[in-house]
């Protein structure tokens, strides 16, 4: 399990604060982070937070889950395309995943996303939500 | 001159009824309604703890005072169910909103009191000219044991706080504690679910300490019960608050735009800064509001504010803690509870 704490580690920025990279040269946003940009080969990037608003691209609902997330099932995994125009994919929560549509507003919170067994390390990131201006 | 620029809230989205939870033991849910003064109580989502909530209630107070997060200086959570036993939950709350690195982080747990601890040391902290900006947060994810009197109140929810020493919303005025060693309610170190004196809790405990830090407070800050238009007591059912103050000369107008718990639930070290959260939703400025907590084990600590004209500006810059109380809540049955709560004994 503690083979998996420096790698949960180094994701934070993305994970806690959806920082983005910003290519100084073309202003393309990529998320996660790279060290090139695929769309002008810059290699200069400045750090953006993500506002965490966005719209359901797609969706599916997961009733048979992977380990750890077994209590949350029936559950919803969408691709979310933000408010700056990139997609990105997670758990949409706080909803009964039967009444979700395309094109529903949704906003980023923190949640916790799994924990390593009993006694391990517990994972924390985004997860999405209805926005209901709650 | 020091007080509170912005503040936040947050709310889960579910709730369970209190018929839900005594149909299941066999309770009388009327008699429990009444004897509570509570219909209904928040409930975390599984992927909620204490963390979770301190960090949304937060990401609200710096939407309202509109400040980089990187001069927060100081970082306070309160909290009876802090995610780890080891391992702050301090830093994960400034790691996610961006004030690390150059941050003071401290956990604090003093039962249902802990959050206005933070409060305390926040403000004086930023007195002191240490920080600019303190934050502090009371979170909880209570738990009461099933079939106990407090399984019936045991809530979810989070408020915080951002101290400042410029664009007040809140000025302080003064403060004032009072403490002793009453065993009223514990948990011992590893045990799932507290314990508490039962009648203990009441008149040598909520009422001696809340009682003795408010009559303390007004005498000290020279304030009369009628000099105060806003007064959050601290709500471990809907009961106890009202009883308070009643005693102590306040008035329903005084007390219900903080009285939370009726639908809320007790939210432990949230209760009473939820209730700040939801005075200052609607106050009017230049009104004087008396915050009084109270924590188990025991003591409780008071706070005079005068609202300020800064507050009707960016009241509305977040969501209001009514309207998260309210609206949109899912309504979920004892089973959904157990599983949400982890109750359910399940194989490894």
């Amino acid at each position: 399990m503690a083979m998996h704490v420096a790698r949960n580690w180094r994701e934070t920025p993305e994970r806690y604060r959806m920082e983005a990279a910003k290519c100084k040269k073309c202003s393309a946003i990529h998320f996660p982070a790279r060290l090139i940009c695929p769309e002008c080969q810059g290699r200069e990037f400045a750090t953006v937070r993500l506002s965490g608003k966005g719209e359901l691209a797609t969706f599916t609902i997961i009733r048979v889950a992977p380990t750890g997330f077994g209590d949350l099932t029936p559950y919803a995994v969408g691709i979310v395309k933000m408010d700056e125009g990139i997609h990105v994919m997670a758990q949409i929560v706080d909803c009964n995943p039967e009444e979700l549509k395309i094109g529903d507003r949704v906003v980023s919170q923190f949640r916790r996303i799994n924990q390593e067994g009993k006694t391990g390390m517990i994972l924390y990131g985004y997860k999405f939500v209805p926005d209901l201006g709650l | 001159m020091i007080g509170i620029v912005g503040y936040g809230s947050h709310i889960p989205r579910y709730r369970i009824r209190v018929e839900e939870i005594a149909k299941v033991w066999g309770a009388d849910a009327p008699a429990y309604k009444k004897g509570l003064g509570l219909n209904e109580k928040s409930v975390p989502a599984p992927d909620e703890d204490c963390a979770t909530l301190a960090v949304s209630a937060s990401r609200n107070a710096l939407r309202r005072a509109n400040i980089d997060p990187k001069q927060i200086g100081a970082v306070y959570v309160g909290s009876e169910s802090h995610p780890y036993a080891v391992k702050p939950t301090g830093t994960i709350v400034s790691e996610a909103l961006g004030a690390c690195p150059f941050v003071h982080t401290a956990d604090l747990e003093f039962a249902c009191k802990a959050g206005t601890e933070g409060m305390f040391i926040a403000l004086h902290l930023v007195k002191s000219g240490v920080v600019q900006y303190a934050l502090a947060v009371g979170a909880d994810t209570s738990q009461g044991a099933p079939g106990d009197a407090l399984e019936f109140s045991a809530a979810a929810g989070a408020a915080a706080f951002i101290m400042g020493s410029k664009n007040l919303a809140a000025e302080l005025l003064d403060t004032h504690c009072y403490m002793t060693d009453t065993p009223d309610f514990w948990r011992r170190e590893h045990a799932y679910y507290p314990e508490h004196g039962g009648r203990f809790t009441g008149k040598p405990a909520y009422e001696k300490h809340l009682y003795s830090a408010t009559s303390g407070m007004l005498e000290k800050a020279k304030l009369k019960p009628e000099d105060i238009s806003y007064v959050i007591f601290h709500q471990p059912n809907g009961k106890f608050p009202v009883n308070a103050a009643q005693k102590l000369g306040f008035k329903e107008p005084q007390y219900k735009l903080g009285l939370l718990c009726p639908t809320l639930g007790n939210t432990y070290s949230g209760s009473s800064p939820m209730g700040l959260a939801a005075t200052l939703d609607a106050a009017e400025a230049d009104r004087l509001i008396l915050l009084v907590s109270y924590g188990s084990g025991a003591g409780s600590d008071a706070f005079v504010f005068r609202t300020t004209k800064k507050l009707l500006e960016i009241r509305d810059m977040a969501p209001k803690t009514r309207k998260q109380l309210d609206e949109h809540k899912q309504y979920i049955e004892y089973g959904t509870y157990a599983k949400f709560r982890r109750k359910i004994l399940r194989a490894e």
